[in-house]
């Protein structure tokens, strides 16, 4: 699958190794599901699969953020406007925004997941009249580590949105709270028999939430967790993904507790 | 006054489900307390003479370090329980307490419900199941700090 | 089946079959003896075959012998497969120039050369089945790996003696080609060379059938070559029992079984390299040196490395009991779940070239057996 050149147009420092890249969709619009990925190369580099953090409704703009881990990522995450790059994609089963419809929602963002559930929370919002309670809880390592924070700044300011933020290491001017994101589970009003959960983070911290969440009564065939594993052709050709008999690129990496439980519970899988 | 804190305490999480018989029984032990922001529920080293029931504001459990900023390891908020230590020997705080914000809470004469827990079990066990939940939960959360789950970032 | 379906072709009829195929056009591949193997690589004709040889087997060994007579396909597997053709070791995917202004992406042309095979054994025919299902089918089908593909000439051979590492008829795989071939060939013994009973298996085998000097059927050609067959079946090296092996295997990812077998284990990968149906790959990214121009090649994976599972912070299987356990279960269970069909064929390569001999069938009825222990009172 040849990848398509696009370009950069806009850019944005996040946090100290998180950058956010906007790129124009050349032409055609560049409908995606929230929850979807695409394969970004940088020339010369290699190529890495990055979420879609942007609004689905404006499929005029692609926008995905970006965590300069590895060599990709990080001539991904310094790309400057102008600058050209390949996309392929979108790839993979998104959240299932629409299995929401009259139930409460719960979201439950660990660090960088905040990026894949933005365009779900974006979905949501511009639809609220269709939903329950929603609740946005985010936890991050440290209050410099909070991923898109002025605009979760401007959500917790809305009446119709119930959000939290915590964070594991407090310095001494974090006046927020403090303890793991899973502690704010048990404290946020919503109704777990009618509930539909997004949980994206690392692995242990959703295998967590997902816990406290069935804990509290939601099914666990509600709560929907989206998992990170190596993905090199994002088409199933590889193998390179395989989480049991998953690919999780084209069988994610969205999948319910339900359907994750035993496998996150084995090591090495 | 003692009715009135029965509908208070009631109307808190942690004391859900609780029989009447039981509740009369512990609301003899509570009173309603606040602290403004800054001010200490508690420090640690302190007897753990009373503990909280917060109703209202945020509470930041802190660790005194020597010579530098007392680290907060939790905040505590409405509807969850500050202070277990007033139910193992030697009752004294292992942390610091601090109202972050204006706090309204239960608070509750750790002396008295012992003495209740150690006149009637039942009062004793009903205790025991509310409070070993918050302390597999904390402990499970101390878990998960200590992963440091999201990593590198510097 | 017609009369104009099934022929007799002596070893001069063989190799007009080859010649024809080139005529057509063809790149015919076929075994041949090379370094102490029977490999497959081009051939011109029947002189290229491996005449009079066959190989032994058992686990972690192979030895090419003489045979007593002068056989051509006397022997049963090698440490290659046709999957060398179908889904190249190494491959150009695309090639990216940068100018100022652009960035444009070239896709690597759909190959215009057409492979026969010759010599296909039916478990062999099954790996191509269950590559298909991997890179033939669905919404991102890979367009080269499908004019190979389609382009390919099958000329089967049934196996007339199993080897030591076979195991086809566990894997309800062989020895006799029932499908997904051109032609096929049972090799028979009659007078001082063998000769060849030949059945076409599609239009395109059919019309080539056609065109080659052979002669009818006789009754016991037909006798034969079914007796020939039959002594392959009769004659496995290995079974492996697959009767809820999916499950077995899924449910069991704690046995202690997979230390067992991962304190033998090299994770050197070369079960996966030498098995005709493990697909994995990865891919290389390269730049020129005067920065324009990039491409980006694919080449075969393994599931035994390291790197294979890694995510940033580390692998997912870092332990060689978590490869083997990966590889093992993917290939007999997690494989159905995937595509419907298990992952392997029975064809015992594996086996024969993993350096420490472990035995793929031995260590799944380890782990059935010791389930059966610990289940009975």
């Amino acid at each position: 699958m040849l990848p398509v050149a696009r370009r950069v147009v806009r850019t944005r420092r996040e946090l100290a190794d998180v950058w956010t890249i906007e790129i124009e969709p050349e032409g055609d619009s560049f409908a995606f599901l929230p929850g979807q990925f695409n394969m970004l190369y940088a020339f010369g580099v290699g190529e890495a699969a990055i979420s879609i953090s942007g609004d689905p409704a404006e499929s005029g703009r692609l926008v995905h953020t970006i965590r300069a881990v590895g060599k990709v990522s990080e001539a991904l995450a310094r790309t400057r406007p102008g600058d050209v790059i390949g996309v392929r994609g979108p790839f993979g089963v998104g959240w299932p925004v629409e299995a929401a419809d009259g139930a409460d929602v719960v979201v439950v963002a660990g660090g960088l997941g905040l990026a894949p559930l933005r365009p779900a929370l974006y979905r949501l919002f511009g639809e609220r009249h269709r939903f329950g309670r929603v609740v946005l809880l985010c936890g991050a390592r440290s209050p410099k580590d909070i991923l898109f924070r002025s605009e979760i700044e401007h959500w917790r300011a809305r009446l119709d949105i119930e959000a939290a933020v915590t964070v594991d290491h407090a310095d001494r001017e974090w006046r927020g709270n403090v303890g793991v994101v899973t502690t704010l589970i048990g404290r946020a009003a919503f109704d777990p028999s009618n509930t539909v959960a997004f949980v994206c983070g690392p692995e242990v911290m959703m295998r967590f939430a997902a816990i406290e969440l069935e804990s509290r009564g939601v099914r666990p065939e509600a709560i929907h967790l989206s998992m990170e594993r190596n993905m090199k052709c994002a088409i199933g050709h590889c193998g390179h993904c395989q989480f049991g008999g998953d690919f999780v690129c084209k069988d994610g990496p969205v999948a319910t507790f339900e359907q994750l439980r035993r496998r996150l519970a084995l090591r090495e899988i | 006054m003692i009715e009135g804190m029965e509908r208070i305490i009631r109307e808190h999480r942690f004391f859900a489900g609780l029989d009447d018989e039981t509740l009369a029984f512990v609301a003899g032990c509570t009173r309603n307390v606040r602290f403004d922001a800054g001010q200490y529920l508690f420090h640690a080293g302190e007897p753990a003479n009373e503990f909280y029931l917060i109703r209202h504001g945020r509470v930041a459990l802190e660790l005194p370090v020597p010579g530098k900023d007392a680290i907060t390891f939790q905040t505590a908020g409405e509807g969850d329980v500050v202070g277990v230590s007033w139910l193992v020997p030697p009752f004294r705080w292992l942390h610091d307490a601090r109202a972050t914000d204006l706090v309204r809470a239960i608070g509750v004469d750790a002396k008295c419900l012992r003495r209740k827990c150690d006149d009637d079990h039942n009062v004793g066990y009903e205790m025991m199941q509310r409070f070993v939940p918050v302390l597999v939960d904390r402990l499970q959360a101390t878990r998960l700090q200590v992963l440091d789950v999201y990593g590198t970032s510097r | 089946m017609t009369s104009s379906d099934r022929a007799v072709l002596t070893r001069d009829g063989l190799d007009a079959l080859i010649a024809t195929l080139a005529a057509d056009g063809y790149r015919v591949y076929g075994p041949t003896v090379r370094d102490g193997a029977i490999v497959y690589d081009d051939i011109a004709g029947v002189a290229d075959l491996p005449a009079g040889w066959t190989d032994e087997q058992d686990a972690g060994s192979y030895r090419l012998k003489r045979r007593d007579d002068d056989a051509l396909f006397g022997y049963v597997v090698g440490p290659h497969s046709w999957k060398k053709y179908l889904h190249p070791p190494r491959r150009r995917l695309w090639r990216a120039a940068k100018t100022e202004e652009a960035l444009t992406f070239t896709a690597e042309p759909e190959p215009a050369e057409r492979f026969a095979f010759i010599g296909v054994r039916s478990c062999e025919i099954a790996a191509m089945a269950i590559q298909d299902k991997v890179f033939a089918v669905g919404d991102y089908a890979d367009p080269q790996y499908r004019a190979r593909r389609d382009g390919a000439f099958v000329v089967a051979v049934n196996c007339g003696e199993a080897g030591g590492t076979c195991f086809c008829v566990s894997m309800k795989t062989g020895p006799h080609v029932m499908s997904g071939f051109d032609l096929s060939l049972t090799e028979i013994e009659r007078g001082d060379l063998p000769v060849y009973l030949i059945e076409a298996g599609s239009d395109a085998g059919r019309d080539l059938l056609a065109r080659l000097p052979c002669r009818p059927v006789e009754a016991n050609d037909i006798t034969a070559a079914d007796a020939a067959v039959a002594h392959a079946a009769a004659q496995m090296g290995r079974t492996l029992e697959t009767d809820g092996i999916r499950d077995l295997l899924v449910n069991n990812p704690d046995h202690p079984r997979w230390d067992e077998v991962a304190a033998r284990c090299l994770t050197c990968g070369n079960c996966t390299m030498v098995c005709p149906t493990c697909f994995c790959t990865t891919t290389e990214d390269s730049s020129d040196l005067d920065g324009g121009g990039a491409e980006r090649t694919q080449r075969w994976d393994s599931c035994f490395t390291l790197d294979f599972s890694y995510i940033h912070g580390g692998s997912v299987r870092s332990s060689s009991k978590a490869r083997y356990r990966q590889w093992m279960t993917h290939k007999l269970a997690t494989w159905w779940d995937q595509f419907d069909t298990s992952g392997c064929v029975g064809c015992g390569r594996c086996i024969t070239w993993c350096p420490v001999g472990i035995d793929i069938t031995e260590e799944a009825r380890a782990i059935r057996s010791d389930l059966t222990r610990e289940t009975k009172p």
